[in-house]
């Protein structure tokens, strides 16, 4: 059944995945001032809001487990990190790549760079927090705090565009009240995000069969050690 | 559309090249994760036939 709806999933956001990448070349034109490398917006913020959304649903899964005491939350919470952290690299390696050619420099040290770069240290230190303790109780619990630290830190992430005027640029889309681009130009950003979106979750899925997996290792080891 | 079109393709290759890493990764992962599992049930199948006492047909 999983395995029917992550290759479910994985194929039709490949093909909205396609389709959309047709109007993005062919029908949405160059911006004025930037030209053809604008496009990379499409997959910068989409793959910015599928890490955000992954890692606020990862928290929630982490508090869940310190109201149930489950660890199977846990594990879903943890899988769910990585898949998004995955995200979270491609906004930056895209974004690093766009701010190559717009503001001549790979790097700044801007206020909206910054947090994200810190919000990836986060997670990368929860990733390598769960391999570093070996107490299922006591990992869990620190993964917990972690999270909510990341979470704390991606909402300055998100409000850092208006709270600072720094290199990167202000909110354009319209949702946030931007305002600054054309109705034909903001649509395939938004729908860019439902496969994105489609693809994050098949890869929790592969994800949280690997956790199941393991805890079925682990408990036939216990069994083994028995005899 | 020729203006940094090159830099747009670097920025997708690099893009689906940071999810393709990851999926190959995943994929590793999980048939690493299946060979443990069937070696981990073998031991536990060999544990459970000589706590019955029956003999290992394996030379």
């Amino acid at each position: 059944m999983r395995s029917k709806l992550i290759v479910t999933l994985a194929v039709v956001a490949c093909l909205v995945l396609a389709w959309n990448i047709r109007t993005i070349f062919l029908h949405v034109p160059d911006e004025a001032n930037q030209g053809a490398i604008f496009r990379i917006l499409y997959f910068h913020v989409p793959s910015a809001m599928t890490s955000f959304c992954g890692f606020f649903v990862a928290m929630a899964f982490s508090l869940m487990y310190l109201y149930k005491q489950d660890l199977k939350y846990d594990s879903i919470a943890a899988s769910i990190t990585e898949v998004s952290l995955a995200f979270a690299i491609v906004t930056l390696v895209t974004g690093s790549i766009w701010g190559r050619i717009i503001w001549g420099v790979w790097w700044a040290w801007d206020a909206r760079l910054t947090s994200y770069f810190i919000c990836i240290l986060i997670y990368s230190g929860y990733l390598m927090l769960r391999r570093a303790v070996d107490e299922p109780n006591q990992r869990a619990r620190f993964s917990t705090v972690l999270s909510v630290l990341g979470c704390a830190d991606i909402t300055i992430v998100w409000k850092s565009i208006e709270w600072f005027r720094t290199q990167h640029p202000g909110p354009v889309l319209s949702v946030r009240n931007g305002g600054g681009m054309a109705p034909g130009m903001e649509a395939p950003v938004y729908i860019n995000l439902i496969p994105l979106l489609m693809l994050c979750l098949a890869l929790i899925l592969v994800r949280t069969r690997q956790e199941d997996l393991r805890h079925e290792v682990d408990a036939l080891r216990r069994t083994a050690h028995s005899f | 559309m020729d203006r940094n079109f090159l830099y747009l393709c670097y920025g997708l290759i690099a893009a689906w090249m940071v999810i393709f890493i990851y999926v190959i990764s995943l994929a590793l992962r999980e048939r690493s994760l299946r060979q443990e599992l069937d070696r981990v049930r073998k031991m536990v199948d060999d544990g459970e036939r000589s706590s019955r006492g029956v003999n290992d047909p394996r030379p």
